[in-house]
């Protein structure tokens, strides 16, 4: 099997790389949502900290 | 045991935990990705009647089957959360939501995907259809609840009602195609006797539905661990904790 058949997946190309892509994309904002609150979250409470010591 | 569960019951030790384990399982959960893909795409052979359109099903099946597996659960801790009033229990729901929309709203767009070549159209009101996009809707009712009330401990209760009385979906999105003359198919994978798909397409069905498993777990924990540390930012084993990085 080419590349160019794979790709091509028997005619049906558009459907299933739009279903794998769009899993894809779904699959990994579920992954950055998260990661990305986290540190926000961490820098937020450091920054209350700071605050908290500087002016008690 | 019991003093396991206990000891589990703490946000620093959960947030400890989670943390050690989440890299393992995200490798695990990448391998199985890995492999399932590859038996998927590249091993199995084009369908005899749909050609290579039911590829759709390696991604398409198992995000159905999360997206109730992940409901069951959600409502299993909001029971948890009723009952015990366990904090953690209330973590894990509220952190099963938006994974579970996610894989229900794969399922629909996978399957409208799928629909569209073999049917011939996008969408139809059948009964698996509809049952599948009143659970959308209960995963979106259950996230819009919880942001509404701005007690997070009354917030889980009221979302923990929510989550069981809406399980009553569940059995009905798994028998709509039993009950109801549906144009989805029937199961081929969990029937009684054998189940009627050959093992080279059964073999990476099952493999992707550990990778999205795995996956689910992955990203549970995660985004327990998140909304832990928003909850009991001024705790002081996050003050600890913040203090020492």
């Amino acid at each position: 099997m080419s590349l160019g058949e794979f790709l091509h997946m028997g005619g049906y190309a558009f459907y299933v790389w739009s279903a794998y892509g769009l899993a894809l994309v779904v699959l990994a904002l579920n992954l950055t949502q998260p990661w990305r609150r986290r540190r926000v979250l961490l820098r937020e409470i450091a920054a209350w900290l700071r605050e908290e010591r500087e002016n008690p | 045991m019991w003093r396991w569960f206990h000891k589990l019951g703490s946000p620093k030790y959960f947030y400890t935990l989670a943390g050690r384990l989440i890299p393992w399982l995200g490798g695990a959960t990448s391998l199985f990705f890995l492999a399932g893909l590859y038996l998927g795409l590249v091993v199995a052979p084009p369908d005899y009647q749909q050609g290579d359109s039911y590829r759709i099903m390696f991604i398409h099946v198992p995000s159905a089957w999360m997206s109730m597996l992940v409901y069951t659960l959600m409502a299993f801790w909001g029971l948890v959360v009723l009952v015990w009033r366990v904090k953690i229990a209330e973590v894990l729901a509220s952190a099963s939501a938006p994974i579970g929309a996610s894989f229900t709203f794969l399922a629909l767009a996978t399957g409208s995907l799928w629909g569209k070549p073999m049917w011939g159209a996008w969408w139809v009101w059948d009964a698996r259809l509809t049952s599948e996009l009143i659970l959308l809707f209960l995963y979106l009712g259950f996230m819009a609840l919880e942001a509404a009330i701005e007690d997070r401990r009354t917030a889980a209760r009221a979302t923990s009602v929510l989550a069981l009385v809406g399980l009553v979906n569940i059995p009905i999105i798994h028998y709509s195609v039993y009950w109801w003359n549906t144009l989805h198919q029937g199961a081929t994978v969990t029937k009684l006797d054998q189940p009627s798909i050959h093992l080279s397409m059964l073999i990476p069905l099952l493999v992707m539905a550990l990778a999205f498993q795995l996956y689910y777990l992955t990203v549970l924990l995660m985004r327990s661990r998140t909304e832990l540390l928003a909850r009991e930012r001024r705790a002081s084993w996050v003050i600890e904790m913040v203090q020492e990085r």
